[in-house]
């Protein structure tokens, strides 16, 4: 595998920044509610992620080691304003939903991860590579995520209509824990254990390793 | 390389940066104002038209909203007040201001807005020089925040044609079912006042009994979100009485005709 291509496709399963790196997760309970609004928040991110990987690094070998970070945030900042005012200016709808969301995408440790890790040694082309494969691998877990929340909590998908509502005269009563962000935690728990079963490498070693029961250690010493 | 980290050249990375971004976001903001002032102004509209069951699918909003008419409302006098340029009417500044609002105390603050504007824009929707519908303003607090949104009643001032929230923060699925078209639709045809005058329209604890001669001011609770449901029911009781459109309604009734 070519080294662009491996850049590009990594951050999809063997290296996700979701699954793996356990980053961007605050996002990823709070829009993941329904589809719609999960893609175009992916969107967002992977156009903030790809930009600013693609700028940090083009002036990388400019950018004095005390100031770094705050460059790096000026850059992400900036890139993040700049897409806020486009949603809102022709998806207005969306940019209510989204609201605060959008914004909060400066504060996603993928973007700044990233930049940090990778655009910092790398040139301008491969670390919009990099950028773009990462925002894709966060997409691909909110997808998936949102799908089932959508699909469990309103019996939808991408607002059509699959289970029909017992609220709207069908049968289908919906589990509203699903529409509430906690239920993100169980789902990327999930999928961690889904793609660690099929990608066995990412299992980690546990830290701590749970000790025989004190009690039955005390009725049969040695 | 060169050293990047002498005063200097940290200097001046920050400075041309800080230039760069701010011209850059300085540019985005002013070219897309109009586009942006354009969508809110439709959003605002369609639901204002929403709330009065006035949106059709195959026209466009601004055009439909040609036969509605803004009007200014001294709240306290219950009369329009054109000495006041609808451009220049904002109501959270309105609200904020000490001159253009009034405190509410405990007893008479049931939608727990603290403070109340003396002034709001109310919309009277025309059918061929008919008063057809009058849109009202209403606001209050829900489970998390404050729900904001359109009543619309028929020109007998006493029938709901329906009630529309555009800004709310309840809990999607619970609260959140306040923006379900099918709860929307109960709206249609109650009634607000009482016989004796009295704002007795409320969201009740589970469904409505049709037999009961009650049922005409009730409206289905939602499951799960007896908050929410308060709220709603005490923010049409804030904004329907004395302190919110009451004096309005009043004079309106008095009029034979609403041409002011």
């Amino acid at each position: 595998m070519s080294k662009a291509k491996q850049v590009l496709l990594n951050p999809i399963f063997n290296d996700n920044p979701i699954a793996l790196q356990i980053l961007g997760i605050c996002s990823a309970l709070a829009v993941t509610g329904t589809l719609y609004i999960t893609l175009i928040m992916c969107v967002a991110l992977t156009t903030v992620v790809t930009l600013s990987n693609f700028f940090v690094s083009l002036i990388r070998n400019h950018i004095p080691t005390n100031i770094r970070i705050i460059v790096q945030i000026s850059i992400i900042a900036t890139l993040v304003m700049l897409v806020d005012e486009v949603l809102q200016a022709y998806d207005y709808e969306s940019s209510k939903t989204l609201s605060v969301f959008v914004g909060l995408i400066v504060t996603n440790c993928i973007v700044m991860g990233r930049a940090e890790a990778f655009a910092m040694k790398n040139g301008p082309l491969m670390s919009a590579l990099d950028g773009f494969g990462n925002g894709l691998g966060y997409s691909i877990i909110l997808i998936i995520i949102a799908v089932i929340r959508e699909f469990i909590g309103a019996g939808t998908f991408y607002g059509f209509e699959i289970m029909p509502l017992t609220t709207n005269g069908g049968w289908y009563m919906a589990n509203n824990f699903f529409l509430t962000p906690a239920s993100s935690f169980f789902i990327i728990g999930f999928t961690i254990w889904a793609l660690r079963q099929w990608k066995t490498d990412q299992i980690e070693e546990p830290e701590f390793k749970i000790s025989k029961n004190s009690l039955e250690a005390e009725r049969r010493p040695g | 390389m060169n050293n990047n980290d002498t005063i200097r050249k940290t200097l001046i990375v920050a400075v041309s940066l800080c230039l760069v971004c701010s011209a850059l976001i300085s540019f985005s903001a002013v070219e897309l104002r109009d586009l942006q002032e354009a969508n809110k102004t439709l959003d605002k509209q369609s639901k204002i038209l929403s709330a009065a069951g006035l949106l059709e699918e195959d026209k466009d909003v601004s055009v439909i909203f040609n036969s509605i008419q803004p009007r200014i409302v001294n709240l306290k006098t219950g009369l329009f007040d054109p000495s006041i340029n609808l451009e220049d009417y904002d109501e959270s500044s309105f609200a904020r201001n000490p001159e253009t609002s009034i405190e509410l105390n405990s007893e008479n603050d049931l939608a727990l807005l603290k403070r109340r504007e003396n002034f709001q824009t109310i919309y009277l929707h025309y059918d061929e020089d008919k008063l057809n519908a009058i849109i009202l303003p209403v606001r209050g607090y829900g489970l998390w925040g404050t729900m904001k949104g359109y009543l619309a009643i028929e020109s007998d001032l006493k029938t709901i044609i329906g009630l529309e929230f555009f800004d709310d923060k309840e809990t999607p699925g619970l609260g959140g079912e306040i923006n379900n078209p099918r709860w929307k639709a109960i709206w249609k045809g109650k009634e607000i006042y009482s016989d004796s005058g009295e704002v007795v329209i409320s969201v009740i604890k589970g469904s409505v009994d049709k037999t009961n001669d009650e049922s005409i001011y009730q409206v289905d609770g939602l499951s799960g979100a007896t908050i929410t449901s308060n709220g709603v029911t005490n923010l049409l009781s804030f904004w329907l009485g004395d302190m919110g459109y009451g004096p309005l309604i009043q004079n309106l009734k008095l009029k034979e005709s609403i041409d002011v």
